[in-house]
């Protein structure tokens, strides 16, 4: 490894003889506001950034090798690990991965689905309220942030209450969810519909027109759309530079077409903009939400297939029939055919995908997830080069990592 | 502009006889294996022609013991409609073969392919010609094996030791 100079480039000013430095600056891995382990070299002029090199991999656990050695619904619990601040998003992105490999996407009963687009809904919310939150707090916006953690406590209580977990959900199964839903669940839910406007207008009331904060994020960190194109960018990274993509409405999955909401879309390309966005999202989620609980439906909440659904606990202690199955589903996995598929969804940080590739056997032969945060990140040196060695923290904020995400 | 998969199949066949060799369809989505030679020119071209404009994805796969050559690197490319339903996806295929683990970069074509290059070089070893900064990416920077090839030996964790200890006399 090649030692670090603490002066990179020295040059002598030819007209005033003045001798000008640059000065390398290692920012992170061990920094609050680098939202985890991540490191930045910049290399600066003064306060003004010549280079920013990012670093990663300090968080990398090889998840994706992981996979490959144990069964399709053992890769469940790994996924929260991933983007752990809406692990419920990640949990569902990768259920409807497996069920499209297997094929029953059409065979899922509509409880399922639409309890799954809550779930869905609530886990953008919560990501969402970390994300404003933590780059209020990185820019000095303490309050800003409370009012965030404060709502999102209220999400993780519904969370509980459906799943037992707080933060890693491993929540629905392939073909469904593993239990009826809670029978306060939505009281609940409605509860929340209620409370959680008000507080989104105190932060919107906080933060939009705070002065110190548009001093703070508009014009920083900007991004064309171009280049968001280019870069692969997804989330609100890209529609907060004009691009109205959204995996919900381009390959709409869990029946998102049937809901009636916009894609908020922001054209300044700015940190301020990509805050924008994520508050808009916020409230067309709440919509989605509203909307999903008017229709939640009575009926099944798991497919009926033998060869992919567990049996019921109480069958498998007192039946034999129920027991091999459940023997057999545990110790083999759910075989889906040979074949490989790639599927998206629209997580609060942009497009997650997962592709996996089968080769007949209880056990996925390659996962491969594409990070929203890991492309995401790449933008990093384009959004701050030029601009001070301040706005890193504000672009790495409004960027909205996830580090175990970017080094899965 | 409205098209379908099937335009650009075809178009593509026009302008690159026998580039492409095979075609799969599974659960809707389309897979082409490209000729490792022209991946460069086929992305160029769906890009400017077709406006494929966001890589999406790029990844490899290792058939180590089901398949020679062994090495699969994937590329996944998606188009944007100018209504939300007109957008097209596809995934092109480059087979690479163990005696030569090199093929061309697609960095010129899309910078995102970027950091997707370098991590499918960290995984698999696979190198790509023409890629700006092609270093590891997530494992350390003298690491040697590649994790995510089938022969990795996942208990093995000499390799790993031999980084660490290297870091910790160097003092970094």
């Amino acid at each position: 490894m090649e030692r670090v100079e603490f002066i990179t480039e020295k040059e002598v000013n030819t007209e005033s003889g003045l001798r000008t430095e640059t000065m390398m600056l290692n920012m992170g891995p061990q920094h609050p506001s680098t939202h985890g382990v991540l490191r930045v070299v910049l290399h600066l002029s003064g306060e003004t950034v010549v280079k920013a090199v990012p670093y990663i991999g300090y968080l990398h656990r090889g998840i994706e090798k992981l996979c490959e050695h144990i069964t399709y619904q053992m890769c469940l619990p790994y996924t929260d690990r991933m983007d752990y601040l809406a692990s419920i998003c990640n949990n569902i992105g990768f259920i409807l991965a497996v069920e499209k490999l297997l094929g029953i996407e059409k065979e899922i009963p509509e409880r399922a689905k639409v309890a799954e687009v809550i779930l869905f809904e609530l886990g953008r919310i919560e990501s969402h309220l970390v994300g404003i939150g933590t780059n209020a707090l990185d820019l000095g916006a303490v309050s800003g942030f409370l009012y965030c953690f404060k709502e999102r406590e209220r999400i993780y209580d519904i969370l509980e209450m459906v799943c037992g977990a707080r933060l890693t959900t491993s929540y629905p199964r392939v073909g469904g969810l593993p239990d009826d839903l809670p029978e306060k669940f939505e009281e609940a839910v409605q509860n929340f519909i209620n409370i959680f406007p008000k507080t989104l207008a105190e932060v919107d009331k906080l933060l939009t027109r705070n002065r110190i904060w548009i001093e703070r994020t508009k014009g920083v960190a900007y991004i064309s759309a171009e280049d968001a194109i280019d870069l692969g960018l997804t989330g609100p990274a890209l529609r907060g530079s004009g691009v109205p993509y959204d995996v919900r409405k381009a390959m709409p999955y869990l029946g998102y077409e049937n809901y009636d909401f916009e894609v908020p879309v922001s054209n300044d390309g700015d940190a301020y903009a990509r805050y924008l966005c994520r508050l808009e999202e916020m409230r067309q989620s709440l919509k989605i939400i509203e909307q999903a609980l008017d229709n939640l439906p009575d009926g099944p909440y798991i497919a009926d297939l033998p060869e992919v659904v567990l049996p019921k606990k109480e069958l498998t202690y007192t039946r034999m029939e129920s027991l091999i199955r459940h023997f057999v589903l545990v110790y083999e996995g759910i075989k889906p055919p040979p074949g490989e598929i790639y599927h998206a969804v629209e997580n609060p940080k942009g497009e997650l995908g997962y592709y996996l590739v089968s080769d007949g056997s209880g056990k996925p032969y390659r996962m491969r997830v594409r990070g929203p945060s890991f492309v995401n990140l790449q933008a990093l040196p384009k959004m701050v080069e030029g601009a001070f060695i301040a706005d890193v923290i504000a672009a790495i904020g409004s960027i909205d990592i996830v580090l175990g995400e970017v080094d899965r | 502009m409205s098209l379908d998969l099937q335009t650009v199949v075809e178009s593509l066949r026009n302008n690159f006889p026998d580039t492409i060799t095979d075609l799969t369809s599974f659960r809707g989505e389309t897979t082409l294996t490209i000729k490792k030679k022209r991946i460069g020119e086929v992305c160029n071209f769906l890009k400017k022609d077709f406006d494929f404009k966001f890589m999406v994805d790029i990844t490899a796969l290792d058939y180590l013991e089901f398949k020679t050559p062994r090495f699969e690197v994937v590329y996944y490319l998606h188009r944007f409609g100018l209504e939300f339903d007109e957008n097209i996806r596809i995934r092109l295929k480059v087979v690479v073969s163990e005696e030569d683990l090199k093929v061309d970069s697609v960095v010129p074509v899309w910078s995102g392919a970027d950091w997707l290059e370098r991590e499918v070089y960290d995984m698999f070893g696979i190198e790509f010609v023409g890629h700006p900064d092609l270093r590891r990416i997530l494992m350390p920077e003298d690491y040697e094996p590649f994790p995510l090839r089938k022969d990795f030996d996942v208990r093995d964790r000499e390799a790993s030791k031999r980084s660490f200890e290297r870091a910790l006399n160097e003092g970094e």
